[in-house]
């Protein structure tokens, strides 16, 4: 399986480039988001970050002060359809390329995917040493005040490992699964 | 309070959630072997074989979400349990001091972060009594992502059945259907037939404390675990929802009596990072036997 090697920010035309079941590895900054700091980006509050051409990382990482500095000690995905009531706006209204969770995301994810050039990228659930090893530095954090799990961190990745499963021409993975194993299941039903 | 239990506790917490127990580790080992080597699924398994050793060598949760903490715990009778659960307490704010457990207890009204995995129902106490002069400590670390998808089913129900086996297999097959990859599959089920909507799940749980390649000693219910673990391999919904053969590692059923007005079916969904490790702790509440 060809790995294909991404380095952020993500142009449009590279996000644009992917297609579902690509296996990826992504370099350079990764932006953790997730419930809290999605919703106070719904109600209008400014990034604290420039999120154009960013990968936001759906994630709640666990974290550790050595001296002065930060340290993830653990930092798998989260579920991502949480995200889907406001995913979509955050790709229009502040041009992420990006966004890497799990479990996929619904129709308007998709829907925005194509209209604003962006992809989704799936990370292996539970895997968070994996994870954590490919961050190799915390840079900072914003919005702590939402407790350690809810803030944007901001983490340097190293060949970070995803499969595309959603991209910029209506693929999605986790709709074609959806639709065999619904048929599967009910073929097989007692 | 006692040092030495709390001290085994930690110990107990630090294990559960850095180590995947090996009954576990093997069943992940064996759906390895069952993947097509360049699929999606096979490159999920293989991360997911790698995690499993980081997190044992560093000594790092598998999981950056350390779940809800269950413990279950069998005593002596007369064995003082309000000194156990002060001293879980206190093993629980120190392992999350160490970063073995993420903050994760969270007041449901106002979102605030205890910070220490100490709230109301964190940590979360089963206590039973037995004959013996041991006392057992069972914990489980069990993930939101997974228990999100869990359900309880009322039978009879129009789509899947009736109040048999029929419908219950139904009923399973659907959960997990339904649960797709965001439980973070391949998973392993504890199922409740019967009780009520507390009783049924309870038990469903509890089926989740037994060995994965045990041997289910109701014949019918051996044969409805191995049914289902077929035929949701055969959905084709795979690791993490990628497509292919491993959606479940194992299915665990229990039953309880019920009254004759309900039929549920209780369904708890445990992802494959599964932990959950036990210890016999001696007369000084030093750990003298690992169970898993
Ligand atoms: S479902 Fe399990 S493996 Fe997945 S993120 Fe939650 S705890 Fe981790």
């Amino acid at each position: 399986m060809a790995v294909i090697q991404l380095q952020t920010p993500l142009t449009e035309a590279v996000a644009r480039s992917l297609k579902v079941g690509d296996t990826v590895e992504i370099t350079g900054r990764l932006y953790t988001g997730r419930d809290a700091a999605h919703h106070r980006l719904h109600h209008g509050e400014k990034p604290p970050v420039d999120l154009g051409g960013a990968i936001i990382y759906h994630c709640g990482p666990v974290m550790v002060k050595e001296g002065d500095r930060w340290v993830c000690r653990a930092a798998g995905p989260t579920t991502s359809s949480r995200e889907e009531p406001y995913q979509w706006e955050v790709m229009r209204d502040h041009g992420i390329r990006g966004v890497i969770g799990k479990g996929g995301m619904g129709p308007k994810t998709l829907d925005g995917c194509q209209k604003y050039g962006c992809v989704y990228l799936h990370a292996i659930g539970g895997a968070a040493q994996v994870c954590a090893e490919r961050i190799t530095r915390v840079d900072g954090v914003d919005w702590m005040d939402l407790g350690s799990p809810e803030a944007i961190w901001h983490l340097w990745a190293e060949r970070f490992p995803c499969i595309v499963t959603m991209d910029s021409h209506g693929g999605s993975l986790h709709k074609e699964v959806l639709a065999a194993s619904t048929k599967a299941i009910e073929a097989m039903r007692a | 309070m006692s040092d030495t239990l709390i001290a085994s506790l930690v110990e107990l917490i630090r294990r559960t959630s850095t180590i995947l127990p090996a009954d576990v580790v093997r069943a992940v080992e064996a759906a390895k072997g069952t993947e097509e080597s360049g699929t999606n699924a096979a490159y999920a398994l293989d991360v997911i074989g790698c995690n499993i050793g980081l997190a044992k060598d560093k000594s790092q949760p598998l999981c950056q979400d350390t779940g809800s903490i269950l413990f279950y715990v069998h005593t002596p009778v007369g064995y003082d349990q309000i000194a156990f659960e002060e001293a879980a307490i206190a093993a629980v704010k120190q392992a999350t001091a160490k970063g073995y457990l993420r903050q994760n207890s969270v007041d449901s009204i106002t979102g605030a972060n205890t910070g220490d995995n100490v709230g109301p129902g964190f940590p979360d106490m089963h206590f039973h009594q037995w004959r013996r002069d041991e006392v057992e400590v069972v914990l489980m670390l069990k993930g939101g992502g997974c228990e999100n998808v869990g359900a309880t089913y009322t039978l009879p129900n129009p789509k899947l059945g009736g109040r048999d086996l029929k419908g219950v297999e139904n009923a399973i097959l659907d959960c997990v259907l339904n649960a797709q990859g965001q439980g973070c599959g391949p998973g392993i089920l504890g199922v409740g037939i019967g009780g009520d909507r507390v009783s049924g799940m309870a038990c469903a749980k509890s089926q989740l404390l037994r060995a994965l390649d045990d041997t289910n000693i109701d014949p019918v219910l051996a044969e409805l675990e191995a049914t289902v673990v077929r035929k949701a391999n055969q959905s084709g919904i795979g690791p993490m929802g990628f497509g292919g053969k491993t959606t479940l590692l194992g299915c665990k059923v229990g039953k309880l009596n019920r009254v004759p007005a309900s039929y549920f079916v209780s369904i708890s969904y445990m992802c494959w990072a599964f932990r959950r490790q036990g210890v016999v702790l001696g007369a000084d509440a030093g750990i003298t036997r690992w169970l898993y």
